[in-house]
């Protein structure tokens, strides 16, 4: 399958790429054909400034339990932080 | 009688496009005078990416000029062919009208090839599969394949991202044999929707061939990944060069 659909969010952060460390406004989330991953779909997550160009992006590539594993794990650090995390 | 030798020569070249934006391409060229027939070999939605170059290597090796644009160019001649992608689909996807104008440019660059038969097909895969018959109801094609293309039929959903729109009402608009070339257990296209584009094309009195394959999905050509499915792989690359043999060599 192609889903084609992508769900976009806002963020607010930093990520480190190919040039180095750059803020990012931007998070794409898509499941979907993967460019690299040997899987059929994975999900996919990317982290942009499209102000600074195509290049200034963070990509995942993740399978589908490995992303839900991850959900949890961001659910609960962010629990385990309290209100320095609300 | 000597096995072929599969010499071929390839590399990047830089079209121009109608809106005067350089566009690069792949393009790969078999050894010796020809005349070759000529193939337009459209990537999927991840991009320009190394499986379809390699694609693009293979119809060279069996005797085509074969050439496969880059579609995400506009985002840069520099940028990585993934992020090229991503930002791509951030921004919506490609135009149908940039594609074939860009297609129209690649194939034109076939035909202008010194050893060119005069004659070009299309294929695509996925997204590429759409875009294929895209090409073949714009454009002067003698043959098109459509691996496994989604929303040529079916319904868009409300809100979608990407500006794709199904495109069977123009199944009479056709002007070249069609192959095409589906997994039975994909959902993007179904085979409901393939019933759709079928009895569309059966309607409108086109030529067509139609194969679909049984306990295989969507990207079953895709060597790299699970979804390969070895048996319709091997049946499909045959038909395709035996279609391409039908219809684009002199």
């Amino acid at each position: 399958m192609c889903s084609y659909l992508t769900v976009p969010t806002d963020i607010a952060g930093s990520a480190k790429g190919a040039q180095g460390w750059f803020n990012v406004t931007s998070a794409q989330v898509y499941f979907d054909h993967p460019f690299h991953a040997p899987f059929d779909h994975t999900l996919n997550i990317d982290f942009t400034d499209p102000a600074k160009g195509p290049g200034a992006r963070v990509a995942v590539e993740l399978s589908a339990e490995s992303a839900r594993r991850l959900i949890t794990s961001i659910t609960e650090a962010l629990a385990a932080a309290g209100t320095a995390a609300s | 009688m000597a096995a072929p030798e599969e010499a071929l020569s390839a590399g990047n070249v830089i079209l121009t496009g109608a809106d005067g934006a350089p566009i690069n391409a792949y393009q790969a060229r078999p050894a010796g005078d020809g005349p070759f027939g000529g193939v337009l070999v459209i990537h999927h939605l991840p991009g320009w990416d190394w499986s379809t170059k390699e694609i693009t290597r293979r119809f060279a090796a069996r005797g085509y000029n074969a050439i496969c644009p880059n579609l995400y160019a506009r985002q840069g001649l520099d940028v990585d062919p993934d992020d090229a992608a991503a930002a791509t689909r951030e921004a919506g996807g490609v135009a149908d009208e940039q594609f074939v104008s860009d297609a129209n440019v690649a194939i034109e660059a076939l035909r202008a090839l010194p050893t060119s038969n005069g004659k070009a097909g299309v294929i695509g895969y996925c997204s590429g599969g759409r875009h294929a018959f895209l090409t073949a109801i714009s454009l002067p094609v003698d043959a098109a394949v459509d691996c496994y293309g989604a929303f040529v039929t079916g319904t868009v959903p409300d809100g979608f991202p990407l500006k794709v729109t199904p495109l069977v009402d123009r199944a009479g608009d056709l002007h070249c044999p069609l192959l095409g070339l589906f997994g039975n257990d994909d959902q993007f296209p179904n085979p409901e929707q393939v019933d759709e584009l079928e009895a569309a094309l059966k309607n409108a009195g086109k030529s067509y061939e139609f194969v679909r394959y049984d306990g295989a999905g969507h990207a079953f050509f895709s060597v790299d990944r699970p979804a390969y499915r070895p048996e319709a792989a091997v049946d499909g690359w045959q038909r395709i060069f035996e279609y391409f043999g039908t219809y684009l060599e002199a």
